[in-house]
């Protein structure tokens, strides 16, 4: 719309006067060429070479960064996943430990358990067994002196009627029934 | 920006004034086109001096100077700017702006176009991009003038980038190879002599048309504001100021809007067409 208005306006005043819109001055070309010359070759010079350079080098950098970062996350998730197994790991073996040492310590109970059992049975039996012996002991002496009672106190009945050696004899044979019996 | 374009308001009310005694109406004319003297109304004028060159006239006129003036303060604010990222590597203030616009002609606009072989053209094409986009907005100034409004100044533009063009596609397919590439194959002999006419018609064209749009486009803004700010005096009311003043304020606003779309329509366009004449396979 505003060109269309201005190539109006263009049409309307450029029949008066003496300058035109559309007159091209050479010289004002010419200049317009040499001044976008230089100035492309001092700005390509002091001012696009080093921006362009800055900024693709601040492209690598962050580019960099962001891959290092990327590197770091998947090593940090790696090593978290490796502690996660080894964690693991250490809580199975630990595991097996108690468990083992809970089975060891069953063994232990039973056999100290077998152990003294054994023990006090043999005290026992050797406790009847001296007994047994005491007892047979006894007896032999109770044997001997109610033999010796009974022939002091034979002798004492007859003492005069029969001699020892024939009375020794029948209270031997009296005492052996007794002792059958 | 009302009180920015006073000065010039000022200006076009006392040639108004001037004009409306006798001479008719080529005031508007006398303010956007090139003179061999600035003009500070009410307080002066500078005379600049006359050249010849070999029959030509080469004169220092009101164009050039504030063409001059452009690439100097490009120079020194794009240099400032390459400076800073001698220090650091990340922007701040100034940089800031200035990376963006670089970032954008790289990545938006001479990427695409050219694809493989980009960086050749990047220093070319950033340059050409900051010349118009400068020379529009300091258009935009009082006491200013608007050097891509003048025919001459977009004609040398567009005829730069015509050699661009033809460098790049030359250098890249060699002189024959890129003169035969320009006929789409598979063209039946018949019609061939009328191919080649179009082609060579169309490579004239493109840069005829950049010429054409940018020098309307920055033009049309100007002509129009003034032509706003001429209707009061032509009604010779004061009650028609508050509306023509909105609507040149308007407009203004508008081209500098204008002023951004034609410094990348130039840009694009040329880097598209450097595109063109280098990728001929497509």
């Amino acid at each position: 719309m505003l060109t269309a208005l201005s190539l109006f306006t263009i049409a309307l005043f450029s029949e008066e006067g003496g300058g035109s819109l559309v007159d091209v001055s050479p010289g004002l070309i010419f200049w317009t060429v040499i001044t976008f010359i230089i100035l492309l070759v001092v700005l390509k010079k002091v001012a696009w070479k080093p921006i362009l350079a800055a900024l693709e080098q601040r492209e690598a950098a962050i580019k960099d960064a962001l891959e290092k970062a990327d590197k770091a996350q998947a090593e940090a998730k790696k090593v978290l996943e490796e502690n996660q197994a080894n964690l693991l790991k250490a809580e199975e073996e630990s595991k097996k430990i108690i468990n083992q040492s809970r089975e060891y310590a069953e063994k232990l109970k039973e056999q100290m358990l077998n152990e003294s059992k054994d023990q006090a049975k043999k005290i026992l039996d050797n406790a009847a067994a001296e007994i047994d012996r005491k007892k047979e002991a006894a007896f032999d002496e109770l044997k001997t002196q109610v033999a010796e009672i009974a022939i002091k106190a034979a002798e004492k009945i007859m003492n005069e009627n029969l001699d020892s050696e024939a009375q020794r004899k029948i209270a031997n044979k009296f005492i052996g029934e007794i002792t059958k019996n | 920006m009302a009180l920015n374009n006073l000065p010039d308001t000022l200006g076009v009310a006392v040639d108004t004034l001037k004009t409306a005694k006798g001479e008719g109406s080529g005031w508007i004319l006398h303010h956007v086109l090139d003179s061999n003297y600035i003009e500070f109304d009410p307080f002066g004028k500078i005379y600049l001096p006359h050249l010849q060159l070999l029959g030509m006239d080469i004169s220092i006129t009101k164009n050039v100077v504030f063409m001059w003036l452009i690439a100097i303060l490009l120079i020194l604010l794009l240099s400032l700017v390459s400076g800073k990222y001698k220090r650091s590597l990340i922007p701040k203030g100034i940089v800031n702006f200035f990376e963006i616009i670089v970032l954008f002609v790289r990545d938006e606009i001479v990427k695409p176009t050219i694809g493989t072989g980009y960086e050749k053209f990047l220093p070319y094409l950033l340059t050409l991009f900051f010349f118009i986009l400068a020379a529009n907005l300091i258009g935009l100034v009082p006491y200013s003038t608007t050097v891509t409004g003048n025919i001459a100044v977009t004609a040398a533009l567009a005829s730069i980038s015509f050699i661009a063009i033809q460098l790049g596609g030359i250098k890249k397919h060699g002189f024959f190879g890129y003169f035969k590439g320009l006929i789409p194959p598979g063209m039946p002999v018949l019609i061939l002599p009328l191919i080649v006419i179009v082609e060579i018609l169309g490579l004239f064209t493109k840069p005829f048309a950049l010429c054409i749009r940018l020098f309307a486009n920055m033009i049309a803004g100007h002509v129009v504001i003034f032509s706003l700010i001429g209707l009061i005096f032509i009604l010779k009311t004061i009650f028609v100021a508050p509306v023509s003043v909105g609507f040149a304020l308007f407009i203004y606003l508008l081209e500098l809007l204008v002023a951004l779309i034609q410094a990348y329509i130039f840009t694009m366009l040329t880097a598209l067409y450097i595109g063109m004449a280098v990728h001929q396979e497509h």
